[in-house]
């Protein structure tokens, strides 16, 4: 399968961890990213008023590059995949509303009049997490079993809400469970797996993502979890680097280990140390990924 | 305290410009308080979602000076809950819009700390600056 993907902002600077394990994880099984050619920023956050269209062009423009990659035959799919949960939710948000508003993507075409064709609706977006799941999780040729690991799984907002672009049940997800259980990890059911971590907040209002950071890592410890995973680059950066901060100010904060899932696919499916980015994870993974040895290139 | 509103002509628009601005019917609010309880950011907020839907539908403009709107972070999670499918988190950007669209921006991107900036993710920065900058 090559697959257009739409990397975003994020994966190429704080989260350039979740893109290498997502593309080294996804090569392994057989599937072949293809980085769209001009991507541009999708815009993070969806507009939600109902005349502000002028920011749904950003994705639009994304689609469009997609469109032309299919005409080309540079890929072998018309669905746009992403990692980041935000531009997943960003993107699909968009493109639902000009598969189902004719004269708003006329506007928006007639605007982008110097590009070389309209967008006609036809890409779908996807997140690799669904791409797996199409795949089988039972499918992946799991070569070192993370055998014992207690993973709870954080779904954040973006990839379950609103209910028309979640990738699972928005109230009581699965799938990213079922991928723990199909890397040979024990699934940790727990109540903060969809609690918003602050989100954006994280710019001016430290303590509130702090005090919202702190209960999701309370639940998850407080249900057995060893480790958390997600598909959110900022989830990630509050879980991970807020957490740390937190820990050096109070030296008896128990830190737990965040990952992106593509990291601990990655250990599973037994690629090497250097595909993970692990060294770019706030809290040390290190000791917790002790028990498994055979990771690829570790000392 | 007892309150006594007189609906005028500048409630009505009040309470059109919203529902245009988020194209949710507010009026169909029946107050069950469903969006209240789940809200991730309630204990933070001065007046909670439930109480917001039901000062826009009441036309009250001052509705506009509670931090509610800004707190919200469209995480959804009364979306999927409302009982009557309202998406107050249309609500919500419709209210901070009509702020924003007065050029009174709610961040001044002067006060943030350089080496807070350099760390924080791109997608922090622009989402923080589309919510709250005009």
């Amino acid at each position: 399968m090559k697959i257009p993907y739409f990397p975003g902002c994020t994966m190429k600077t704080t989260a350039k961890n979740f893109e290498m394990s997502a593309i080294a994880s996804a090569k392994k099984i057989g599937i072949e990213f293809v980085e769209i050619p001009r991507w541009n920023c999708c815009g993070v956050v969806s507009s939600l008023t109902s005349d502000d269209l002028m920011k749904h062009l950003a994705p639009v423009r994304n689609f469009l590059r997609v469109q032309e990659m299919n005409k080309a035959e540079a890929v072998s799919e018309n669905r746009l995949l992403t990692l980041c949960s935000m531009c997943y939710n960003t993107l699909s948000l968009t493109n639902n509303r000009m598969k189902e508003n004719a004269d708003e993507l006329q506007k928006i075409n007639d605007f982008m009049h110097r590009e070389d064709e309209n967008y006609a609706g036809s890409v779908d977006v996807v997140h690799f997490l669904s791409i797996l799941d199409e795949w089988g999780f039972d499918k992946l040729k799991i070569e070192n079993p993370l055998k014992n690991l207690k993973v709870a799984s954080y779904y954040g907002c973006m990839l379950l809400r609103p209910k028309e672009v979640g990738i699972d049940d928005p109230e009581a997800p699965q799938i990213m469970e079922k991928l723990v259980t199909a890397m040979g990890a024990e699934s940790v059911e727990w109540d903060a797996k969809s609690r918003c971590c602050g989100s954006y907040h994280t710019v001016k209002n430290i303590d509130l993502v702090k005090k919202l950071v702190s209960g999701i890592i309370n639940d998850a410890r407080e249900n057995g979890a060893e480790a958390i995973i997600t598909s959110c680059p900022l989830c990630a950066f509050n879980l991970d680097v807020r957490q740390k901060e937190m820990a050096v100010k109070n030296s008896d904060f128990q830190t737990m280990p965040i990952f992106y899932f593509t990291q601990l696919l990655g250990i599973a499916l037994g690629l090497e140390k250097s595909d993970l980015g692990l060294e770019f994870n706030a809290i040390n993974p290190n000791e917790i990924l002790k028990k498994y040895e055979k990771i690829k290139g570790a000392k | 305290m007892a309150k006594k509103i007189k609906f005028t002509d500048k409630t009505t628009k009040f309470l059109e410009k919203i529902m245009d601005l988020s194209g949710e019917q507010v009026t169909l609010c029946e107050q069950c308080g469903t969006c209240s309880g789940g809200c991730p950011f309630v204990e933070e907020m001065d007046i909670n979602p439930s109480q917001i839907m039901r000062l826009v539908m009441l036309g009250q403009e001052e509705v506009m000076e509670s931090q509610t709107m800004w707190l919200c972070a469209s995480c959804y999670t009364c979306t999927i809950r409302c009982p009557r499918k309202l998406d107050l988190s249309k609500v919500s950007e419709a209210l901070r819009q009509v702020k924003l669209r007065e050029a009174v921006d709610n961040i001044d991107i002067a006060e943030i700390d350089a080496a807070e900036a350099v760390k924080l993710p791109t997608i922090a920065l622009v989402g923080n600056f589309r919510k709250f900058t005009g």
